[in-house]
């Protein structure tokens, strides 16, 4: 789905006004109906984190974060079987599995001697019943299964995605008799930058409108939406990278992207949102 | 000298004679004993003839093209500069209509106040003892001017009076070679309207004193400016190689400047509208042909023919023996004055010469536009043979100016003839660039590397070089974008993490690399094209973005190139890579950069080209020719882009815009310099090079690294012998020499003209040209030694010639400007040279499934190690070649014996006589020539056939299936691409000079005289 800028604003702005929920995204759904649904929800994940971004400072001043853990300990002494974090979480607009986060460090580091290292708790995030609070462990289990953009069982999901993308985009170039390397082989050889996909022998992709083709060498496969925000992350992370050292290739955000983004063409790194139909390869007789 | 000029007028000395005694320091034995005691003589001014003879005619035409071309390149008034030679040219070109600082007693001048004037020549040396000024010689050659009065003409000097090497006289008229407004540079004029003050070609005014005298400030002589400057404020912007940082004049300078305003604008109050024959990029002047229409010239009202004839003859002569230092400036010249517009308007006295002068130089040579047309086309006639190798334009443009077609009309149609017959063959066929340096896993992963760290280090700055890169490209051309603010610090910081050495030179062949990719094609270097559409259609066709942008920058961006001798310059992207070296200013960077260079240089330039065998019959070996001169083009412009940036590096820290201003200090650096070693062993190399005969690969880019060099370069005895050994093997270059063992005419054109480009470098001292000629004799032993070298061989064509040297396109433009001029009268032909094709780039071709292959095969070798291109490129080649000879054994052999037995049913039943034998070739010719068709279809299968099994064979075990598919096909189709092209274009060719063989061969053994006739007959037609 490739929007324009100006879509693709008016779906912003109307996320900005509502709350990040399922809900929303239902809503969401029913007033731009021609939007696929993936593509919705890779932008509303996106926006969601963007504004996750702009205020994550606020939730972690030391006196917001003693408030909230003295509101959840206050919390769950009322009722330890409700959803306090969560309700907490939603209440001060911050995303759940964040809250547990800041809530079972504090907790750590309440009872344990030395303070708690960065794999500890995100070893425990994925596996709450390594908490030794039975409580605690309950309250972060909501959170992270309600949690729709953060934590270890979106991650999980995002990166099942991601994968999934990169075989569906591999069985492609094999149907399509392409040969390729992959990121393992390439990185095994030493390549300091590893795109998804690298061609062997380049191809050509036509496009309607343009009277040249343009060469493609490489291939990177985005199982999001591609907004402003992230492709010029990728482009200065990734894509240049790639550029600098295997020439032009492509990028497929399988979820869309802003046409607006996709102005590089002519120096070699071409957006799609599909699998190229109008390729062309080297033939068997070139004369 | 005059002397030397009269005697020939009055026909005591012949010219050759004349020629042979300049061009020779020992009397040869065909000399006439009158004509020998006539020239021993003036034995000691031998060598001031050519500088003499130059200066006379640039100071002749001066009088009689006003308003029209400034004057190219005067001769270097180089004698005065030599302590003991008597006397230097006159100078004053200009004629005193611009004389603007009265010659001064050269012990009179001191300090600022000779400064603008005698930057060129007065700053040379002292007036120490010996240095006379007898070169002016006779007043005469000022008369022309005196009715303007000069503030030194008035007292017009009696005839003899100045006889040469008269010093008392000499010295009352110092060369004032520096003055600016005398010697403006070529071009170098605005096309504006009146009102618009000269430029100045100044880089930076400095005082000059008498302590100067052994400075060698020079600003390029004929180098125009680089625009039109309007204002008198001398700025030199991207040209100067040097790019920024030059310092800033100080408070006298400015005084001197004013000075200089001032007496410009009483100039131009006097002087009419300047007028611009080579206007920057050949724009139209639409300003010019309204108030300038020009004079008509009529062969009838020609003045005195027989001196001017005469004086065409010894000048041609001169240019033949290379006696000129740039044959194409003298070319140059000598257009200026085909096309001068009109005579100035002299006094009725000076017009109406009293008879007994006419043998003389009393009166002027050029009275009339008719005798400088007159001249030129004299000149021209000699100077044929280089003019049909110029470029199809130029020669359309010849053929097409109507005062050559009334003043020869046998030149003109040799020239249409020339025309006709030349053949626009574009041999750079250049892979496109503008893409990244790809990552070879061999050279660039973790296994190349000390630690972890410069791994990562190194990722990281190969991303930034690009990012700059990038940025560079995006933003250059936008006014007020500077380099260093842009990008100086980034890229410093940059070069700031490269600690250890090996990241270096890491980083350095990353550099080259890319410096390669995307300068080494003609559309980096100021490649003006040959102006023909046909070439930049063709390009645009096959090839990518990256090049369509780097044509319309070079066709909407002002050209470089101005004037027959532009300064060294850094066009296009060569800008980029000067300004990172110039803003990284890292001694680290440098070092390694210069290493790899000169490694780089060394390894290319003794890259054994492979050479096909001496063909047995003429165009058969052509098909192996076109890979080889395509592979000479890429190895030397390679070669002269390296070089130009060793240059640039190696002289770095000794450049400056100035010469040191005192001898003491002269002499100090110069001892401190001559113990430094040179970065590049390059008197070695031109040695072995000159041995080997392959100068025409090795001078080239000699050439560029000398071009870059400081003012103190020329003087340091192991530079000094190089030059002294391009001088010598410029003097041996005779065009008109051709034997067995002689250079290929257009290998000598390119060593001739990029010479001659150098000479005119400002750095390089101009008395140098006219200094050393002692040792000739024995180079000219040293040379011919060794049989066969690449000088020999047909390595240079004519589209490489325009792009090594694209300052000869001038000539064209010169011509284009005069036409555009004319247009009123020569029937509209309007040819502007940049724009019109722009149209043609905006409706691009759709891309042909053949086109989009060849980027595909391209692409392909981008990311496969270098060896695999090589290799492809060495099998298609060679089943390339071999194709050819295959059929030439099977098919043509077949064909020739169906001739023979063909043409003995044709005697059979014809009877003994058998008719005309031409006819019987013309029919047979008819009935077999159509089967030359089955060599396409029969040399494809031959060529798939026989290419992918000599690929496998060739390419490691481990390619991976489909590279090696991919590599055999496109060898294929290089291999069949290439027989047939030359196929299709020789093979009727072919078969009829076989069958022609064939049938004298059978009417030989049929009888004698129907055979001679046959083979006369024969030769004449097919």
């Amino acid at each position: 789905m490739i929007l324009t800028k100006a879509q693709y604003d008016e779906i912003a702005q109307c996320l900005v006004s509502v709350p990040p929920t399922r809900q929303s995204l239902r809503k969401l759904k029913q007033r731009f109906p021609s939007q696929s649904q993936a593509t919705l929800l890779s932008i509303f994940s996106q926006e969601y984190q963007k504004h996750i971004k702009r205020t994550h400072a606020k939730h972690h001043t030391p006196e917001a974060i003693e408030s909230y853990y003295q509101r959840y300990l206050n919390g769950v002494g009322r009722n330890g079987a409700a959803p306090v974090l969560l309700e907490l979480a939603n209440e001060v607009d911050h995303a759940p599995s964040l809250m547990a986060r800041i809530i079972l460090e504090r907790f750590l580091q309440e009872h344990e001697e030395t303070p708690p290292s960065k794999s500890v708790i995100n070893s425990m995030l994925r596996d709450p019943s390594q908490i030794p609070d039975g409580v605690l462990a309950n309250q972060v289990y909501q959170c992270i299964v309600n949690d729709c953009c953060y934590g270890p069982l979106v991650d999980c999901i995002k990166h099942a995605i991601g994968h999934e993308h990169e075989v569906l985009l591999r069985d492609l170039l094999l149907e399509k008799n392409l040969s390729f390397l992959d990121e393992d082989q390439l990185r095994a050889k030493g390549y300091d930058k590893t795109p998804d996909f690298i061609l062997q022998v380049p191809v050509v992709m036509l496009c309607p409108l343009a009277v040249e083709g343009h060469i493609i060498h490489w291939i990177e496969s985005k199982a999001s939406f591609g907004d402003e925000c992230s492709h010029h992350a990728y482009l200065h992370d990734q894509f240049w990278s790639y550029w600098n050292r295997f020439g032009p290739g492509l990028v497929i955000y399988w979820y869309g992207f802003i046409q607006e983004l996709d102005c590089n063409r002519e120096r070699g790194i071409l957006l799609k949102a599909c699998f190229p139909t109008d390729i062309v390869t080297l033939c068997h007789s070139l004369a | 000298m005059a002397a030397v000029l009269e005697s020939l007028l009055r026909e005591e000395v012949s010219v050759a004679a004349a020629v042979r005694w300049i061009a020779r320091s020992a009397q040869s034995s065909e000399d006439d004993p009158g004509e020998a005691a006539a020239l021993s003589s003036l034995q000691p001014l031998r060598k001031e003839f050519v500088p003499f003879l130059l200066n006379f005619l640039r100071e002749q035409s001066s009088r009689v093209l006003p308003q029209g071309p400034p004057t190219p390149a005067k001769a270097p008034g180089s004698s005065a500069a030599l302590p003991g030679r008597p006397g230097g040219p006159p100078r004053g070109s200009r004629g005193a209509r611009s004389q603007l600082f009265p010659p001064t007693e050269p012990s009179s001048t001191a300090g600022a106040s000779e400064a603008p004037s005698a930057r060129r020549g007065g700053r040379r040396r002292g007036p120490g003892p010996g240095r006379e000024r007898g070169g002016r010689g006779p007043g005469g050659l000022e008369e022309g001017v005196s009715g303007e009065s000069p503030p030194w003409a008035g007292g017009r000097r009696p005839r003899g009076s100045g006889s040469p090497g008269s010093p008392s006289l000499a010295r009352s008229d110092p060369p004032n070679l520096s003055n600016l407004e005398e010697f403006p540079p070529v071009g170098s004029v605005p096309p504006g309207p009146a009102g618009r003050t000269k430029p100045s070609r100044r880089i930076n005014p400095t005082p000059v004193s008498e302590e100067r005298s052994l400075s060698k400030p020079k600003t390029c002589f004929t180098s125009p400016p680089i625009n039109c400057v309007p204002s008198s404020q001398p700025s030199v912007p991207d040209t100067s190689p040097w790019g920024h940082g030059l310092p800033p004049g100080c408070r006298s300078l400015q005084e001197e400047r004013e000075m200089l305003r001032k007496e410009r604008s009483k100039q131009l109050q006097q002087s009419p509208t300047p007028t611009c024959p080579t206007s920057e990029s050949g724009s139209p002047l639409p300003s010019r042909t309204g108030n300038l229409t020009a004079e008509p010239a009529d062969p009838a009202r020609v003045s005195s023919r027989q001196r001017l004839e005469l004086i065409a003859l010894v000048y041609s002569s001169c240019i033949a023996e290379n006696l000129v230092p740039n044959l194409f400036l003298e070319l140059f010249f000598v257009l200026q004055l085909l096309t001068a517009r009109r005579m100035v308007a002299t006094k009725e006295s000076d017009l109406e010469p009293t008879p007994e002068a006419l043998d003389s130089l009393e009166s002027p040579l050029f009275q009339s536009v008719h005798d400088c047309v007159f001249f030129a086309v004299q000149v021209l006639e000699h100077q044929f043979q280089v003019l049909s190798y110029l470029d199809k334009g130029t020669l359309k443009l010849l053929a097409e100016n109507e005062r050559l077609l009334c003043f020869s009309p046998a030149l003109q149609g040799r020239l249409r003839a020339a025309y006709e017959g030349s053949v626009a063959r574009v041999s750079l066929a250049m892979p496109p660039s503008a893409q990244a340096v790809s990552f070879q896993p061999e050279t660039d992963n973790r296994a190349n590397f000390s630690s972890d760290r410069a791994f990562h280090t190194f990722k990281k700055q190969r991303d930034v070089f690009f990012e700059v890169l990038r940025e560079w490209e995006d933003r250059h051309e936008e006014p007020g974008w500077d380099f260093e603010k842009g990008l100086g610090s980034r890229i410093r910081t940059m070069m700031g993490q490269l600690s250890a050495a090996c990241s270096h030179s890491h980083f350095v062949r990353l550099f080259q690399k890319q410096l390669l990719q995307m300068c080494q094609s003609p559309g980096g270097p100021g490649g003006a094209g040959l102006g023909e559409a046909p070439d930049v259609l063709s390009m645009l066709g096959a090839d990518k973005l990256g090049r369509l942008r780097r044509l319309q920058e070079r066709l909407v961006a002002p050209q470089s190139s101005g004037g027959p001798c532009p300064p060294p310059t850094f066009p296009g992207c060569q800008g980029f890579f000067r300004d990172f070296i110039l803003s990284a200013s890292s001694f680290q960077f440098n070092q390694h950069l210069m290493d790899s260079l000169s490694l780089k240089i060394r390894e290319l330039n003794s890259l054994a080209l492979p050479q096909p065998e001496p063909s047995d019959e003429d165009g058969e070996s052509d098909v192996d020719w076109q890979g080889e001169r395509r592979q000479f083009a890429v190895v030397l412009l390679s070669l002269r882009l390296l070089a130009k940036f060793l240059g640039f590096v190696a002289f770095l820290p000794y450049r400056g815009p100035e010469p040191p201003p005192t001898r003491e200090l002269q002499d100090s650096i110069l001892a401190l310099r001559s113990q430094v070693p040179p970065a590049l062993d390059v008197r070695a190399l031109l040695q072995q090079g000159l041995q080997a005969r392959r100068a025409v690969l090795t001078v080239p880019w000699l050439v560029e690294f000398l071009s870059l060099a400081d003012h103190i370069v020329p003087l340091l005895d192991y530079y000094r012998s190089i030059f002294t050994l391009l001088l010598h093997l410029h003097r041996s270059l005779v065009l008109s020499k051709e034997s067995k063992g002689e250079m290929c005419f257009l290998n000598k054109l390119l060593l001739l003209a990029v010479l001659g480009w150098l000479f005119q470098i400002p750095t390089v001292p101009e008395d140098l040209f006219f200094l050393e000629e002692d040792q000739l004799d024995t180079f000219e032993v040293d040379t011919v030694t060794s049989g066969h070298g690449l000088d020999g061989m047909p390595v240079v064509d004519q589209h490489l010639l325009y792009t090594c040297c694209p300052y000869i396109g001038e000539l064209r433009k010169l011509l284009a400007s005069w036409v555009s001029g004319s247009s009123g009268r020569s029937g509209g032909f309007v040819r502007k040279i940049t724009p019109t094709t722009t149209a043609g780039l905006g409706a691009q071709p759709p891309q042909t499934t053949q086109g989009l292959q060849a980027q595909l095969a391209q692409a392909f070798f981008h990311n496969q190690p270098p060896s695999l291109r090589r290799t492809v490129e060495f099998v298609a080649e060679r089943i390339g070649s071999n194709c050819v000879k295959h059929i030439k054994a099977t098919l043509v052999a077949d064909l020739v014996r169906q001739a023979e037995s063909l043409l003995q049913e044709q005697l059979v039943t014809q009877g003994q006589e058998g008719g005309d034998p031409a006819q019987l070739l013309e029919i047979l010719c008819s009935q077999l020539c159509p089967h030359g068709a089955q060599a396409l279809t029969r040399g494809r299968e031959f060529c798939q056939k026989k290419s992918p099994g000599a690929v496998r064979a060739l390419l490691p075990e481990e390619t991976p299936a489909a590279v090696l598919s991919s590599a055999e096909n496109i060898a294929v189709g290089l291999a069949t691409e290439k027989a047939c092209a030359w196929l299709s274009a020789n093979i009727t060719a072919l078969i009829q000079r076989e069958v022609k063989a064939a049938v004298s061969r059978t009417l030989r053994a049929q009888g004698p005289e129907p055979a001679a006739r046959g083979e006369r007959r024969g030769c004449s037609r097919a």
